[in-house]
This record gives structure tokens, sequence and C-alpha cells, in this order.
């Protein structure tokens, strides 16, 4: 009935009718609800069942534990600076209400952009957004005003996006460049300890662990858990390393983000807080357990879902590996040296995703290198 | 000295209707052949025969404009029925209605081991044969003016439903043996037969003589030949490598004991909408009808492919075979819509990606129709490539140096290693729905164009 319905109302789409100018929405629409009915013209006849759609769908899912346990948090650390404990569902509902809004300007301000850009430019409209759309919220502090989501939002597409020629041309991860627009933007509303809990308790500190270790206060072994379980003020998405985790299993299981990247990624920021440890003297924030930096600010959320980002990434296959251990080991630098910047993340990612060219360029030149040696190596076979 | 060689990237689809191992009864012949001149890619044909006219099996029926010694030769004996002509003049197919008993084409033949290079270029070009024989770089058909580093026979298929060579060789073996020994005679350097640790266990190729046997294990694209030569000694810049068809090799030696020019082939007819799929004996060139008469599920909707499901070429119910296919695909055509596909679990959706909850399902075999599953979109993805491709190149700098005509940068990539079907896995497991065998053909007519 719906599919009899669409078809009715094609004609306006197409060439000559009324709503041509709204072809790119319509098509976005109709392929939205149905697969459509197009069929091999050359090359191989049969196709794989998955597309871009699926793809980014996969993440989306991935994305979800995080997001659900994210909105939990809010509403539990909010009722925990009151010192006040109410049931489970209260809890998720004020998380709730703390963060759709959020979710909801990111996706109509980044949705609206690319539609009028592809309808502007005559394109299908790309998926890409889907992800994007629900990464912004999760990198943001849950109290955030939603003109700032808005202006960021539209800045990461604009510019992150749009201007290089849309999903799958851009240099940088657009959700992490909203971030970054925020953090040097609007500075004030971005650091400091009143931030990370939505309408706390004054007398309640709020300090995330990254900042408390940071202000070189000593750290709390016993915060361990709670850090991992994620029950500790963050950006929303980020404070669960345990639903991170899920997401990661199941980026990796349907083979949709590359384990290289997560796993040197990792390997990077073990690597970089050994290092610490070894030189670091007494400093406190130089002698926490390699691990330990695993666990604190958005290491894990970062190296799961924005440094495996593929059009970002390296894209050669040892290159993914380098493209990892310098995030990773890049990420805990910032982080320890420089203490204006807590989150070394976002930045070490932004960072490589500029260098992540140079990376595969190196090693796209030893592949070719390799294929001349063996030519003037090569002598003819003979009987 | 003989190799084993392990690849372990590559994918093996699971679609539905592999051929049964049986010679089906004599069909109903066909009751008209055709040679398509579009099947030798690069090929401008010029005609020597007019409608209307006689030929015997083995006759000539046009030439190479480019190379006026490389004929292609009437699979059967009969009169031209009609010469079909496309978009500007082009011709399509040379129609050919054949006599009751086929009246064959005599050829001089000594014994082969008697005879010299040239003898045996000589009798091939003749036959009609020699565009069997096709050369990496490029995917075309070999120049007889060159010396290949060597000769390589892929004495399997690991496309999606293909033929078994196993089968095809049985009781051939003399003509397969003589075959070989004539293209021995073609170069200098080594004939290599390739063949599979789970899919070769005719002795035909496991002992043949005269050659290097290599070993192949895993999934495909282990059987193209591009793959093999890229793992036995790869092609470098300035080398050429030539390639036949085990199933060629056995009608050259029919040709070289016989004197004849027998088109004879044993095709495999298969697909999920062929009621009894199986192998069937009939000449090149023949018109499918006869195999798909009555032998078609109901209600269904097919698409006839004459060649596999990744690299074959379209045709209609009354198509033609192509020269180089030994396998007629018929699979259901895919022109429904689905709602919300991309979101449903989808244990019924066969993919490389585990995506879907197909991958629960285990060693199911799955219908796949044409329909794309999806949109074309930028490129996104990386390394998938890899996944299916086992040759040290890195196919998405490759594709987008095609794309882009760099043709500097396409042949240090390794444009000579490669032909379309090399990526045809790649095509089938993106998704973003890139035409890339088209892409990668492309890049290397025009390099082609280049080098001339």
């Amino acid at each position: 009935m719906l599919k009899s319905y669409l078809n009715k109302i094609k004609p306006y789409f197409q060439k000559g009718g009324r709503l041509h100018a709204l072809k790119s929405t319509f098509e976005a629409f109709e392929s939205f609800l149905y697969v459509p009915d197009h069929v091999t013209q050359k090359g191989a006849h049969i196709r794989d069942a998955i597309d871009c759609k699926r793809s980014m769908i996969m993440v989306v899912i991935a994305l979800l534990p995080a997001l659900f346990f994210g909105m939990w948090n809010v509403g539990y650390q909010h009722y925990l600076s009151f010192d006040t404990t109410v049931g489970f569902w209260d809890t998720f509902f004020y998380g709730f209400m703390q963060v759709s809004p959020i979710l909801v300007v990111s996706y109509v301000v980044g949705l609206t952009i690319e539609f009028t850009v592809a309808q502007l430019r005559g394109h299908q409209v790309n998926e890409g957004f889907l992800v994007t759309g629900l990464l912004i919220p999760l990198i943001c502090p849950p109290d955030i005003p939603l003109w700032m989501v808005a202006c960021a939002t539209a800045f990461a597409v604009v510019i992150g996006k749009e201007v290089f020629g849309g999903t799958g041309m851009n240099v940088w991860n657009p959700a992490l460049l909203a971030r970054a627009f925020l953090f040097f933007a609007y500075p004030s509303q971005m650091s400091g300890d009143k931030i990370w809990i939505a309408y706390k308790s004054d007398a309640f500190s709020g300090a995330t662990p990254l900042s408390e270790i940071a202000n070189d206060q000593v750290f709390d072994a016993t915060m361990l858990n709670d850090m991992f379980y994620g029950y500790i003020p963050g950006c929303i998405g980020e404070t669960s390393k345990l639903a991170i985790i899920i997401g990661a299993v199941i980026l990796l299981w349907t083979g949709i983000a590359s384990f290289r990247i997560m796993f040197s990624t990792i390997i990077g920021g073990l690597l970089m807080g050994f290092i610490f440890n070894i030189f670091g003297g007494s400093n406190a924030y130089m002698q926490i357990s390699p691990y330990q930096h695993l666990l604190m600010g958005g290491f894990l959320f970062g190296a799961v879902f924005m440094a495996t980002d593929p059009v970002t990434a390296a894209q050669t296959r040892n290159g993914k590996y380098i493209y990892g251990l310098l995030i990773g080991m890049i990420a805990v630098l910032i982080r320890v040296l420089n203490p204006a910047y807590l989150e070394g993340m976002m930045l070490a990612i932004l960072l490589m995703n500029t260098f992540a060219p140079l990376i595969d360029y190196c090693f796209v030149e030893q592949n070719k290198k390799r294929r001349l040696k063996r030519a003037s190596n090569s002598t003819p076979e003979t009987i | 000295m003989s190799r084993t060689i392990h690849l372990k990237c590559g994918f093996d689809i699971r679609i539905n209707g592999d051929a049964d191992k049986s010679l089906m009864a004599s069909i109903e012949k066909s009751r008209t052949y055709a040679v398509k001149p579009m099947d030798f890619y690069g090929v401008q044909p010029k005609l020597q025969v007019a409608q209307g006219d006689y030929v015997k099996a083995g006759a000539p029926l046009f030439y190479s404009k480019q190379d006026s010694r490389i004929v292609f030769t009437s699979p059967v004996s009969g009169t031209i029925l009609d010469i079909c002509r496309g978009e500007n003049r082009v011709i399509e197919e040379i129609r050919i209605t054949p006599t009751e008993t086929i009246d064959y084409e005599q050829f001089s033949v000594s014994p082969i081991q008697g005879m010299t290079m040239q003898q045996v270029k000589t009798l091939l070009l003749q036959s009609g044969l020699w565009a069997c024989i096709r050369q990496r770089p490029y995917h075309t058909i070999a120049n007889p003016d060159d010396m290949p580093k060597m000769i390589v026979i892929s004495a399997f298929d690991t496309a999606p439903l293909a033929a078994d060579y196993d089968f095809i060789a049985h009781r051939q073996g003399k003509y397969f043996q003589a075959g070989l020994d004539a293209v021995n005679k073609l170069t200098t350097g080594k004939i290599h037969l390739n063949v599979h640790t789970t899919r070769t266990f005719s002795d035909i190729f496991l002992y043949a003589k005269g050659v290097d046997i290599n070993t192949f294990s895993g999934p495909h694209p282990s059987g193209n030949v591009g793959v093999q030569i890229h793992h036995i000694n790869p092609i470098n810049k300035g080398e050429v490598v030539w390639f036949i068809n085990p199933q060629d090799v056995i009608t050259m030696g029919k040709l070289f004991l016989e004197g004849i020019m027998d088109a004879t082939k044993i095709v495999a007819l298969a697909g999920s909408e062929v009621k009894r799929t199986g192998y069937h004996k009939i000449l090149s060139g023949a018109c499918i009808g006869p195999l798909i008469h009555n032998n078609l599920k109901d209600d269904s909707n097919p698409r006839f492919i004459s060649g596999n499901v990744l690299t074959g070429t379209r045709i209609s119910e009354e198509g033609y075979l192509g020269f180089y296919d030994h396998l007629v695909s018929v699979i259901p055509e895919g022109n429904k819509p689905e709602f919300m596909g991309w979101v449903a679990p989808g244990f019924d959706k066969f993919s490389f990606w585990r995506t879907f909850f197909s991958w629960i399902t285990g060693d199911k075999q799955y219908v796949l129709d044409t329909n794309y599953h999806g949109e074309n979109r930028a490129l996104i993805f990386t390394e998938q490539y890899e996944r299916v491709l086992p040759m040290d190149i890195l196919p998405g700098h490759l594709i987008k140096a095609c794309i882009a005509g760099d043709v500097e940068a396409m042949e240090a990539l390794g444009i000579y290693e490669v032909a379309a079907e090399d990526f045809a896995l790649c095509e089938y497991i993106d998704p973003s729905k890139t035409e890339i065998q088209s892409i990668i053909q492309q890049g290397m007519d025009l390099i082609k164009q280049e080098m001339l």
C-alpha cells in the first residue's frame, strides 16, 4: 500500500514534475523505506546484500549500549550530586530527557544541511550522517546548551564534510571536528568541573577522574571499577568502558571496523603510559599504570568509534598499525604533558587524520618499489 | 619444480544451483549457431563471409583487423543465416544454420614431436584456435609474434557455479596431453598446470607430462590465472604470459591428432532457476534455447548468463554461448523492492560481511538474485578489497588510479598483473556498489592505448 502510494507520487518528483526540486529528498525517503528494485546492468550479476545503509546502521547499533548507558548515567550522576537515589527508570528518564534534545538537535541540524546540499548538487543523500549525528551527542557534556550543539553540528557538516564533497571525501572525522569546534570556540563551557553532570548540586565536586589526576590528586584505586562500568561523570557516551567494549565486539564481528586500528591504538596508549612510568619521575599523572589511561576520559571511545572511521583513517593495512599506534601514543602524551588539553584523544585523532595520507603514501611507495625491484631482479624462466 | 601455494584471502559465494555431475542425454540440437566478435575483447572484425555463403566447420568467418593472421572460424558447417549488427554497425553475431552432419575442414597434421614452433603456430592460427590463447597483461588474444615467459593453464575454476574441469576432461586425457604437447612448442619458457588441493582429483591433470604442476589451495579467486601467475612468477612491465583454458587444450589436442577443428564442448548448466542442472555436450556458439527449454522452474523470472555470475555476459533466452564460456548460469532477476531491507535481521541474506544474521546458517546455499541491494555511493570502506584479492596489490589505490586515469600510478601499482575478472569479487562485496570491473577495464584500455 505504501509502495503504491510512493509510486503514485513519484512522477511529481521526476524531471518535469512539479516537485522536481525535491528529487533527492524523495529518493532518500523512498530508499529508506524500500531497498530499491534496481538490478545489475554490467559487471558482476550478483551483489552482496550489504550496502552503505546497512553498514552505517551497524555502527549505530554498536553505539546504542553507550547511548543507553549514557542516558542512565546522566540521571545517576545528577541524583548522586544531590545525594538522593531514585529508581532505575526514574534515573533513566531524567537522563533521557537531558540527552534526547541534544540528539534531536544534532540530527535535525545535520540532516537538514545534508538534504539541502544533496538537493543543490543533485546528489543522492548519503547515509554517513546517521553515525555522525549520533556520535556528536555522545561526545558532548550532558548539560551543553542546545544552540552550541547546533553550531558545532553545522560547522562539522559544512566545513568538515560538504566542502570536500560529502561522505567519503572528508579529511577529518566530522564528529570530532564538532567536538574540537566546541572545545576551542567555547572553552569555558567545555572544561572545568561543572559541566560533566547535568544540573548538579553546587556542593558536589563533579570532577572526572581525568581532571582529578591532572590536578595532581592521588589516584584513587577504588575508582577503577566505577571507571570500567562507567559510574563516573563525563561526556554522555564515553563513561562506560563496558558499553564501548560491547560496541567494539559488534563492529569487529560484523567486519565494519578495523581490528588493526583499534588494537594498535590501545597498544599505543599502553606503550606511552609505560614510557611515562619509566621516565616520568615522581609526577602522579606519569606514574599511573598504563591500563588506567584506557579507562579514563574518551580514550576507549575514540579508539573504537572515532579512530576506526574508514574515510579519515589510513587505508593501507600496515599504515593502519602506524596510524593507530601514533593516535594512542599522542593521546596519552597530550593528556599527561599538557594539562590545558585534558582530552588528548580528540586532538590525537584529528592530528593523525591529517597525517593518514602521508602514512599511506609511504606504504604505497613501498609497494611500488617492491614491484620495481622484482622487475629488475627477474630472470626469464627456462626449461 | 612443483610448488604448493596456499591462498587465504578470497571468498566462496554460496550460491544455490551447482551443476549436477552428470552428462545429460543428448538434447534437441541447436537450430542456429553464432560466433560473436564481441567475445574477443579489443578485436576489430573484418568479415570474410557474406549472408548465404556455405562454410565448413573450421573455415574462417572473419579475421582481426589488427593482425590478419588471427582468424575466427565457424564451429559448425552450414550456411550463413544472418549477420547481426548493432549500434554503429558493430557486428554482434554471425549466425549459421547448421547442416545435418558436420562437414569438417581438414588440416594436414603430422606427429607433434616433429613439429616446429612455427608449424604449431600456423596450424593454430589457421584453425581459429589461436583465439583460445590469451595473454596477460590486458587479457586479450595473444600476439603470435610474442615469446611468452610462461604459459599457464588453470585446471580448476573457483567461480560461483563453475564447471568442474575434472568432469569435463574425463576420458579425454589423450587429447589433453596432445594439446599440452602442442602448447609446449609455443614457448621456451615453462608450461604451468595449476591444480587445486580439494577440487582437482583427475589423473589427467595430476599426472600430465611436460608441465610444471602447481598446487593451489583456498577460495575463489584462486582459480583465476591472474592470481596464479602473481604467485608463480609475477608479470613485470614488458613481459607477457599466455594462458589457455583446459577445455580448449583438449580441442587443440583433437586438432593435432585428427586434423579437424571439433568445437564440441562440455558445458555446465547451473543456477537456482534450472530444474535439472548438469553437463551438456554441445558445440561452441550453440543457442542455449534447447538446454533450458522445459527446464526452468515455474513462475521464474530468470536471467541467462553465458559464463559465471561474476564475470559472465547476459544473454537472451535464445542467446548463444560465448566463445570462452563453459557455463550457462540461470539466476532470478531481483527487480523487487524490499521494505526496510537494510534494517531487517537478514537470516536469508547471504553476505560476505557479518552484518546479516545469515552467518549463523553455516554452509547453507542461497538463491541469489540480480538485485543491487543498495545504491551507488562514494568509496567509503577500506581494506575490504584486500580480503578477497590474494595478491600483493593495493586494490583501493589501483582502482583510484584507474578512475583518475593516472597511467604512471596504474603501472606502478600493478595494472599489468590484473584483469577485470580478478576484481569481480571486490565488486561483489563492495558496500558502495562501485562498478570496479569496468573501472579496471577502462584502466587497462587506457594503458594499452598509451603503450602503442
